[in-house]
């Protein structure tokens, strides 16, 4: 039994680090990059994957009781809620922005079709 | 083992462009990801030139102290009672700290026979399994009511303020870029605003068995409410919540929560026996009062929260 403990002690050890590191890649992003997107990207990451390994690794520390339902409850939250808002951020910088041509590359879906198309001939 | 290298090697290492990009000398992203680096916001000469004139134009014209007498009264008795008053509030709050009881002393506030009797006695007396809940909502419930009367008030004070008549409307407005009608935010909207408000419920109806209350559970129902609004428009939810409905709302609870505790203050004043029982503690219909009490607050918590979301982003319902 006493093995079991340790096995899942320091799985769940392991799951929480690899959370906090990508909470530290995070940080890193958000006040390295410069433009809205870019640092939007990286807050996203962490406000997805990161919290759901440290949670994840809470669950496994913790056993399987009404407890860690309720984390699972938080993870599945936050992974409805983060996309949304991020998705929200980046319409309206996209929408506001003044110079959009410059700024992003557009493409309409006619285009991307054809190119699709043409794609997949060249490979056949 | 260290080795001296030159300067070239040294920039052509991959730890010399951590290092730059670490200082944000060289953006790597800069072609890539995003196309063009967005210009820094600058003011054309003119408009500086113009605002500029305008500064002077107004010291010179309005806050001319050589000739307008009164304001030069204003300004010099302004000076005065300024002084004055930060006089009287150093000398107030310095009295207070000197009347404060001295560190360790026995008759500090902390070692009075209140917090211990809260701890022993609080589950017989209230009913409450949760001690803060049966606190703030039996103890000390005159408080509290006077926190839900301060976020009334607060209302009030931002309808007077941000309220707009519906003769001057403002043709621009910064909503205009909003995305509407998002089909992403519907669809989570959708999914999270039945659990959200659930919650808030059970947050309320749980205040005296556990952490919660009415003020979080509020708060949770009122940002349920917002989220709504946010996907679908003030067209929907103004079916179901409108200023009327607001005021019906926090009117009913308000007075619902001053009646029954001017109940309770009567008994308890007069050493009668409160007539509401207490049940058993722990099951969900206990603790008397303080389960209405808890949803009398929420209620008031909730209908703060979405009309302060309202009144700042459109200036009514």
């Amino acid at each position: 039994m006493a093995a079991w403990e340790w096995i899942r002690f320091v799985i769940g050890g392991f799951l929480l680090l690899c959370g906090l590191g990508i909470f530290a890649i995070e940080m890193a992003g958000v006040y390295r990059f410069r433009y809205v997107l870019n640092r939007m990207h990286a807050a996203a990451m962490g406000d997805t994957l990161g919290i759901g390994f440290s949670i994840v690794g809470l669950i496994v520390m913790n056993g399987v009781n009404f407890t860690s339902l309720k984390l699972f409850l938080v993870v599945a939250f936050l992974w409805f809620s983060s996309p949304t808002s991020s998705h929200l951020i980046a319409r309206l910088e996209y929408d506001t922005d003044e110079e959009r041509e410059s700024h992003y590359r557009q493409k309409e879906l006619k285009d991307l079709e054809t190119e699709l198309k043409t794609g997949e001939k060249e490979e056949s | 083992m260290s080795r001296k290298r030159t300067r070239e090697e040294y920039e052509k290492t991959r730890s010399f462009r951590l290092k730059q990009w670490v200082d944000g000398s060289r953006d790597p992203f800069l072609d890539r990801i995003e196309m063009k680096p967005k210009k820094p916001f600058t003011e054309p000469q003119e408009v500086k030139e113009r605002r500029e004139v305008d500064r002077e134009r107004m010291l010179s014209r309005v806050y001319d102290m050589n000739r307008n007498a009164r304001l030069r009264e204003f300004h010099r008795l302004y000076q005065v009672f300024a002084v004055l008053f930060c006089v009287i509030l150093v000398v107030m709050l310095l009295t207070a700290v000197s009347w404060l009881p001295t560190v360790g002393a026995e008759d500090r506030p902390v070692n009075n026979e209140v917090a211990a009797r809260y701890i022993e006695n609080g589950l017989q007396e209230t009913g409450a399994v949760n001690i803060v809940t049966g606190m703030i909502l039996d103890y000390r419930a005159f408080d509290t009511l006077g926190e839900s009367h301060v976020l009334f008030t607060a209302t009030c004070t931002v309808l007077i303020l941000l309220r707009q008549d519906k003769k001057r409307k403002r043709k621009t407005n910064d909503r205009m870029y909003e995305p509407k009608n998002d089909v992403i935010l519907q669809t989570a909207a959708r999914v999270l605003v039945p659990p959200i408000v659930i919650f808030g419920i059970y947050v309320i109806l749980c205040g005296h068995l556990g952490p919660g209350g009415g003020f979080s559970g509020g708060a949770i129902i009122g940002a349920g409410l917002i989220l709504y609004l946010c996907a679908f428009g003030f067209e929907k939810t103004e079916r179901f919540f409108t200023a009327r409905t607001y005021k019906v709302m926090s009117f009913c609870a308000l007075a619902c929560y001053s009646l029954s505790k001017c109940y309770s203050f009567y008994t308890g004043a007069n050493g009668i026996e409160s007539a509401i029982p207490l049940g058993t503690p722990g099951a969900i219909l206990s603790s008397g009062l303080i389960f209405v009490l808890n949803i009398c607050v929420g209620v008031v918590v909730a209908g703060t929260m979405y009309t302060f979301y309202c009144m700042f982003r459109k200036g009514g319902y």
